[in-house]
């Protein structure tokens, strides 16, 4: 099963929180701007969870 | 937060028996730092700022709008303000703390404000209208912040404060210097080394008088001068509540006497605990991150001791509990981001970036680094947090 991500960009401030609990779904780009990967298997599901819970701006959502 | 952090790390652990989460707010857990930030200069609801739920946590039985009085260590036993007195097998100290106010002659006025609730919020944003003048009191984020905000919906703002430059502990005298800087080019007008001695007005406030006799005229004014801990509501069970609940690693709390109350837990801005990343002296740590570290430290630690089960438990403790702490804050288009605890440094120095534009500052104790923080640069600011991680 995989599962859809869904940052809110107009919410999102680029903090790159999210990317030490998810790193291989996460990054920031060389312009300190967010980049993920829309898609991810399951096995990133508390990984991601993880990344939910520590984004400053509450912009992570999972979309089943 | 604290408290629907460590319901959701209960089950994340595997405890499924019952959770009751009382909170004096009539709302369902909510995110604090949006409401002097993006969602104050917009428009403040409970849907902007709520938590997301989650399936595990929908069995939580939550007593909202409904305030714990007082507990009974030696029963386990908490009652609240209804009279209901809730047995536990453990509790979680998440209170949190209250904003100071200042207590002055002519202090009884409409028109006054502080920021840490939803409500506080909803009723400030009714005053910042355009061309209301504004008088915050106190420089610390919290202070900035609303200035920026209260800038931007075109309010008159004046941050009246004690210290030398707002913001300057934790960030140091050039950082704060700076941050000053762009907020007087944004418009701010700084009364600094002063304080507030009274209000004018009847009924409404009017203006503040300084302490050096200066008069200053205002429509709104906000208290933004600090917090204390909310743990009244424990006296008399013999905790160390002299600032804060102090606790162990494993965040429970200890008694004036040195001893550990193993069922009793501490979380988030109330609880004081020695973080091993620095040294052995406890503090509190009133940053965001901390009631989701400490909330996870909590489940796991209960989950496996409720469960009885001795090895997760010993696993759960021994790794040293060990937040990394971090902060950001956002005024104007400046986007603070900060690792550790920069108020610890006896040296800061420029690392890279210019002062005028983005930068980084490290901050360093005995030539070690304590902490770090940056207006932009995020990639450098984040490259640092890894100095701030326990060696495993
Ligand atoms: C305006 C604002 C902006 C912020 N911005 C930032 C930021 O940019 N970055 C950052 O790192 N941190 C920021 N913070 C700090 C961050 O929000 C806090 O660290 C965090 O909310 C602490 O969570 P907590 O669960 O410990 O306490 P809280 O979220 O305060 O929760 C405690 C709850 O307990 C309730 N309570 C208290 N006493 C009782 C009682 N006797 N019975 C029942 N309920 C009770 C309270 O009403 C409250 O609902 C900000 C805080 C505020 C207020
Ligand atoms: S943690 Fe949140 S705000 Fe920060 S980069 Fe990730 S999604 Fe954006």
């Amino acid at each position: 099963m995989t599962i859809k991500i869904d940052v809110d960009m107009t919410k999102c401030q680029h903090y790159g929180q999210c990317v030490f609990e998810a790193p291989d779904i996460f990054r920031l780009n060389s312009d300190d701007k967010l980049e993920y990967t829309a898609e991810a298997d399951d096995s990133e599901r508390a990984n991601i969870e993880a990344a939910i819970d520590v984004c400053p701006m509450q912009a992570i959502r999972i979309v089943e | 937060m604290g408290g629907l952090r460590v319901a959701e790390a209960l089950r994340r652990f595997g405890y499924a028996g019952p959770v009751t989460a009382i909170g004096d707010e009539p709302h369902a857990p909510y995110n604090r730092p949006p409401l002097s930030k993006e969602v104050l200069a917009t428009e403040v609801s409970h849907e902007a700022v709520a938590f997301p739920q989650r399936p595990a946590t929908e069995d939580v039985n939550w007593v909202l709008g409904t305030r714990a009085v007082s507990a009974n260590l030696a029963n386990s036993t908490v009652t609240d303000d209804t009279g209901l007195v809730h047995e536990y097998s453990a509790m979680i100290i998440a209170t949190g703390l209250r904003p100071k106010r200042i207590q002055v002659p002519n202090g009884d006025l409409q028109g006054r404000h502080v920021v840490r609730t939803l409500e506080d919020a909803i009723a400030l944003r009714a005053e910042l209208i355009e061309g209301a003048r504004i008088v915050i009191l106190g420089a610390g984020f919290i202070g900035c912040e609303v200035a920026a905000t209260a800038r931007k919906l075109g309010c008159a703002v004046t941050v009246v404060a004690p210290g030398v430059h707002p913001i300057v502990r934790p960030l140091g005298t050039d950082l704060a210097k700076e941050l000053q800087r762009r907020h007087e080019e944004q418009g701010v007008a700084f009364r600094m080394k002063s304080s507030v001695a009274d209000l004018v007005g009847v009924e409404r406030v009017t203006g503040v008088t300084l302490d050096s006799g200066e008069q200053l005229d205002c429509d709104v004014f906000i208290e933004a001068i600090g917090s204390d801990p909310n743990v009244e509501w424990l006296d008399g069970n013999d905790l160390e509540l002299s600032n804060g609940v102090l606790t162990n690693n494993d965040l429970q709390a200890i008694r004036v006497d040195g001893t550990v109350v193993e069922n009793v837990f501490a979380v988030g801005d109330v609880a004081r605990f020695a973080n091993p990343v620095f040294d052995g002296e406890p503090r509190r740590v009133e940053h965001w991150n901390i009631p989701t570290d400490s909330a996870k430290r909590v489940g796991q630690v209960l989950a496996a001791s409720l469960a009885g089960d001795a090895v997760a438990l010993a696993a759960a403790k021994n790794k040293p509990f060990a937040p990394i702490p971090s902060f950001w804050s956002d005024q104007y288009d400046m986007h603070l981001l900060a690792y550790g605890l920069l108020g610890l440094a006896d040296e800061i120095r420029l690392i890279e970036g210019q002062i005028l534009g983005d930068c980084v500052f490290g901050y360093y104790r005995r030539g070690q680094m304590v902490g770090v923080c940056g207006i932009g640069l995020r990639s450098v600011v984040q490259s640092f947090r890894k100095e701030f991680q326990l060696e495993a």
